[in-house]
């Protein structure tokens, strides 16, 4: 891997974040369009970032959803 | 003529204490239904608490024990959130601090933490240890939901927080540091190397796997 892919590496979360300044982004893509390492690595991030919130998203039981509404003030 | 005056008097008197407590049932009304619309909004949020309480608590039992403390501090407490601020942040700060309070943060700020994996790392592993498949939509499909939740619960504290108020939570820095009571640059700073540490240990489940 030479520089310019370690310094793409670097810019991958800043990137997926969109907190790259326009000059940095636009560096960051030029270096993509042309670098296939780096584009299947960012594809892959870009994938696993969408696969991780959907692996850890748990539905709250039904149960709970009961013992919260339970806890409501009831009017004087 | 003096007894019609003080009748007159007598009677603006009542008037005045009818009008007074006429105010009072407003005003009470007024907060009780301020108070129910509170609670529904609060209870309307719960799922997309419990989606971030689950991993900010270190398990099942613990999320939803926070959960029910959470709540009935938030019910008790409704008179200090203020109308149209963010009241998911407001309940998870809350939240926040009641985890701290209950003394589950053990795992205290890493400073002997091993040097987590660049960011390249795991897609290289994952890729290496394939049949030669390229499409990286099938390379993250080697990893299974139970590799995540065990990775994700192994991300220290610290780290995993940020993690999950801002990438499953979808709270702005802004927002995780102040539920955190933390700057914005350290909730950035922590994100950073927090998603190295749980690529880290992705790509060690994923190596336990294919061993």
């Amino acid at each position: 891997m030479n520089d310019p892919c370690a310094h793409c590496e670097e810019m991958m979360q800043p990137y997926m974040d969109h907190i790259l300044t326009d000059e940095e982004m636009a560096q960051a893509e030029a270096h993509l369009a042309r670098c296939e390492y780096c584009r299947k690595r960012y594809k892959f991030e870009q994938s696993l970032r969408i696969y991780v919130r959907k692996a850890a998203t748990e539905q709250m039981p039904a149960e709970l959803r009961q013992k919260l509404a339970a806890l409501r003030i009831p009017l004087e | 003529m003096a007894a019609a005056v003080g009748e007159g008097v007598v009677l603006a008197g009542t008037v005045a204490h009818m009008e007074a407590d006429a105010e009072e049932a407003q005003r009470l009304a007024t907060e009780a239904r301020d108070r129910i619309r509170f609670e529904e909004d609060a209870l309307a949020l719960s799922d997309q608490v419990y989606r971030v309480a689950r991993h900010l608590a270190s398990s099942r039992e613990d999320a939803d024990e926070l959960m029910q403390e959470t709540y009935a501090r938030a019910f008790r407490s409704w008179r200090s959130f203020q109308p149209g601020t963010n009241m998911r942040a407001w309940l998870l700060r809350i939240l926040t601090n009641l985890n701290i309070d209950r003394g589950r943060r053990q795992q205290r700020a890493p400073q002997m933490q091993p040097l987590e994996a660049n960011d390249y790392f795991l897609y290289d592993r994952l890729s290496e240890d394939g049949d030669g498949v390229s499409d990286e939509d099938r390379v993250v499909e080697r990893l299974s939901q139970d590799d995540i939740v065990t990775a994700l619960s192994a991300v220290p504290h610290d780290f995993r927080d940020v993690i999950v108020l801002v990438d499953l939570g979808d709270f702005s820095y802004a927002d995780a540091a102040q539920i955190l009571d933390i700057p914005v640059g350290t909730v950035m700073s922590r994100l950073h190397r927090g998603r190295r540490i749980l690529k880290r240990e992705l790509a060690e489940s994923a190596l336990e796997e294919a061993t």
